[in-house]
């Protein structure tokens, strides 16, 4: 099992009641975790909205996750 | 000075321009974005700005270093608000030195669609209504806030 820190933001953070929180997870990419995330708590976006990060640094939504470290789910930006 | 900043405190034009000055530069183009009162018809009384602040910082740097890469550039430097902002308060800031004006208005034009488009920063706004709204840029605009035409 993969061990996350899952880091939540903007309208996700607020739909999700936290910023953070840790998981054990199968899901082998962030698409996957996310789907199963949305299902577990409502997510409205669809996961063609969302954008993804590793540890820090963007990541695609099929690029595979990795073992321990945190995953960043962000809604659409709106800086500026 | 770092290059980009996230700012919790009030953005201050007037120091943040003297960091450009530059004895090559004959141009200065700078960008602020302020808090309007309105967002697609509504009235807007005042919003908060919430970052995933490492990756911010990270990525407004990169632009910043991209930006020297592609235009002949003096000195590049952005700050972007994070908090809670009232209107007329000043949201972002980019500012731009360079030998001649050409390459300083395409440079700061830029930056600010950079930014826009790659740092993680969110918006929530807070409307004269009591209602609240998490901006989404890629969202369909609604039918009565196209009849409003902002």
């Amino acid at each position: 099992m993969k061990q996350l820190e899952v880091l939540y933001f903007g309208s996700l953070r607020a739909q999700r009641g936290t910023g953070h929180e840790a998981i054990h997870t199968t899901a082998e990419s962030p698409r996957a975790l996310y789907l199963e995330l949305s299902r577990q708590h409502g997510f409205s976006l669809p996961v063609e909205r969302i954008l993804f990060a590793v540890d820090d640094d963007y990541t695609e939504v099929d690029a595979p996750l990795p073992e321990r470290g945190t995953l960043a789910i962000m809604p659409p930006l709106a800086g500026g | 000075m770092t290059p980009f900043q996230l700012s919790a405190a009030p953005i201050d034009p007037a120091s943040l321009r003297a960091t450009l000055e530059d004895p090559t530069a004959g141009a200065l183009v700078t960008f602020e974005g302020w808090v309007r009162n309105h967002h697609q018809g509504r009235a807007v009384e005042r919003l908060g700005y919430s970052a995933y602040e490492p990756l911010a910082l990270k990525e407004g740097a990169r632009i910043l270093a991209e930006a020297l890469e592609r235009f002949p550039l003096a000195q590049a430097q952005a700050v972007h608000r994070i908090g809670d902002l009232a209107i007329g308060d000043c949201a972002v800031w980019v500012g731009v030195a360079s030998s001649h004006r050409q390459e300083a208005f395409a440079a700061c034009s830029w930056i600010i669609d950079a930014i826009k488009g790659r740092v993680p920063v969110w918006k929530e706004e807070f409307y004269a209504d009591g209602s609240v709204a998490w901006v989404d840029p890629t969202a369909e605009p609604s039918p009565a806030a196209d009849r409003r035409s902002e």
